[in-house]
């Protein structure tokens, strides 16, 4: 198939079911909300190693925050409920909670929720105080700045994660080029995060490794370098350089927009060709085909 | 039409109209509810004999004329809307547990007494124990909102255990008298012993305040939980300026002669 000038396979993503939560940061600045959220969100590129995978959503007005100050809304992720929960209080904890003028507030409408705000409390050391308002509890915790205030439960919600599309270009800056345009159209988007550096990761992985011990390794079928090597090859002659782009949502919708989104950015911006990366199917619940994902996709 | 019902002339002796509440009358035909029993003094007697049934709404109910002494208007509601068109008598919206009622005039005193819900509005004042406890009970409101867009009594919030009750206009001596915890908001000045023997929960004053000795000056900072609180009220029609809402707040803890985890905000002048 293919979009403009760039060759697009006839594959699909294999997403997962997980868990996500979105967290809304407030703070006197946009600045400081910034600070909080790329603290949250640090460390968070994949669950294989960091036991979440978050992202910053976008930038939130005054009007649009609840105590009508800049925030900024993100999104975390991980496999279970339970485990989502753990998550929510270890980085709240240790990057909301600290950081100057901040306050912190549940960012989702749902039924089931976890216990966030309820657990950070005991920071307060006894001297933390709940206020009930409209039906949500948030907790005052006296800190040595003043006071950190952070609603008590966060709901949660079944998400998709590992939604992707793997771009390959001629050379490394064009594979760069065409993958900072598709992870920009993405960002614009809400209910999804892309979670790893700038959005790009260049280390797309295969599950398993001749390691013992070892649950992934790199995906040598893609590596560029390998190519006179591996029998099973994926990477075309012409092509010296492949970026991947994970996304994670809250719907398997918004995950599918974003990848259309990608797809004809990173076509408009010239890459030589564009694919999915799954597992055959066998794993993931989701398969999102490129074929049909955007109108202007051609067979050749 | 909303259901009306419209008292025909004040009763000589303070008439209790327990139970007529919007979720109660709901689905009941008007002969029914024409057949509810009210309290005439200690006289049993039907609503009929009082109040003319018009209309047919399902969710509100409205209730028309001198309403000064009948007492007990809304209480026990759980859910829907009753508006009460004028002034309405004592213990208005007493162990309210949902819904909105809304007095257009003054309510009398005792007005959400024991409450645990809802939101009980007064466009004008209210009277003396305003959200306080119910007769031979310590703990008063335990849930809910109170918005009173022109003065209060005495002893607002007294015994106070949870929910918020905010007044436009100036509040009477004692508010939050033992209170265990919630929020009162004072938009118009609050007058003497605030606070006292509370110990749990806010007290905000935005004005000068003359406090028991037996609080004690905390810090000067910017709340954050209370940007919540002010935005919410300004959001329920309350006359909430960006200068209360951005301002700074002395943080006076009390009582000290109780828990001394109570706190009264008051609004510093300037930025």
């Amino acid at each position: 198939m293919r979009l403009s000038d760039t060759e697009v396979v006839d594959t699909f993503a294999e997403a997962f079911p997980m868990w996500g939560a979105r967290i809304v940061m407030t703070a006197k600045s946009p600045a400081w909300a910034q600070e909080a959220a790329r603290s949250l969100t640090g460390f968070a590129t994949s669950v294989i190693g960091c036991k979440c995978e978050a992202g910053i959503e976008r930038d939130l007005d005054p009007a649009e925050t609840p105590d009508g100050r800049p925030g900024v809304s993100a999104l975390l992720f991980a496999n279970d409920r339970e485990g989502l929960a753990k998550r929510l209080v270890e980085r709240i904890g240790q990057s909301v909670l600290t950081c100057p003028t901040t306050a912190c507030f549940n960012g989702l409408d749902g039924e089931e929720t976890v216990n966030v705000g309820g657990q950070l409390r005991f920071f307060g050391d006894g001297y933390q105080a709940s206020k009930v308002l409209d039906g949500r509890r948030y907790w005052r915790v006296p800190v040595m700045e003043g006071e950190f205030l952070i609603e008590e439960r966060f709901a949660v919600a079944e998400g998709v994660a590992g939604g992707n599309i793997i771009i390959l270009g001629r050379d490394a800056a064009g594979a760069l080029r065409a993958a900072e345009a598709a992870a920009a159209a993405m960002r614009s988007l809400r209910d999804v995060i892309l979670p790893f550096p700038g959005g790009i990761a260049r280390s797309g992985s295969k599950v398993g490794s001749r390691y013992s011990g070892l649950i992934a390794s790199t995906n040598e079928s893609l590596c560029p370098t390998l190519r006179a090597q591996v029998p099973d090859t994926d990477v075309p002659p012409d092509v010296g350089s492949v970026l991947e782009i994970v996304i994670d949502g809250l719907t398997l919708e918004a995950v599918r927009d974003a990848m259309a989104r990608g797809l004809e950015a990173a076509a408009g911006a010239g890459a030589r060709q564009v694919t999915a990366g799954n597992y055959g199917g066998s794993l993931g619940p989701h398969h999102i085909d490129l074929r049909g994902l955007v109108p202007g996709l051609r067979d050749d | 039409m909303a259901l009306t019902l419209t008292l025909r002339e004040p009763p000589t002796v303070p008439l209790e109209t327990e139970g007529l509440t919007p979720d109660r009358l709901a689905g009941l035909r008007r002969g029914e509810i024409e057949a509810l029993t009210v309290w005439h003094g200690n006289r049993r007697e039907q609503l009929a004999d009082f109040f003319t049934v018009s209309g047919d709404g399902e969710e509100d109910l409205r209730v028309e004329g001198d309403l000064r002494r009948v007492k007990f208007l809304g209480a026990g509601m759980t859910a829907g809307r009753l508006i009460v068109a004028g002034d309405a008598g004592m213990h208005t919206g007493a162990d309210l547990h949902g819904g909105e009622l809304v007095v257009e005039g003054d309510a009398g005193d005792f007005a959400g007494t024991g409450m645990r819900g809802g939101r009980l509005v007064v466009r004008g004042s209210a009277g003396h124990q305003l959200g306080g406890a119910q007769p031979g009970e310590r703990t008063g409101m335990r849930g809910g909102e109170i918005l009173v867009h022109g003065d209060a009594g005495d002893q607002i919030g007294a015994g106070l255990r949870r929910g918020l009750i905010a007044v436009a206009g100036r509040v009477g001596a004692a508010a939050g008298l033992r209170m265990l915890a919630g929020t009162i908001v004072a938009l118009g000045g609050l007058g003497a012993q605030p606070g006292a023997a509370m110990r749990r929960g806010t007290i905000v004053a935005m004005s000068k305040v003359i406090l028991l000795p037996t609080f004690a000056f905390a810090c000067s900072y910017r709340p954050s939980f209370l940007r919540l609180y002010l935005r919410h009220l300004r959001a329920l029609g309350l006359p909430l300026t960006e200068g209360q809402i951005e301002g700074r707040y002395a943080r006076w803890c009390g009582d000290g002669l109780e828990l001394r985890r109570g706190e009264i905000l008051i609004l510093e002048a300037g930025p």
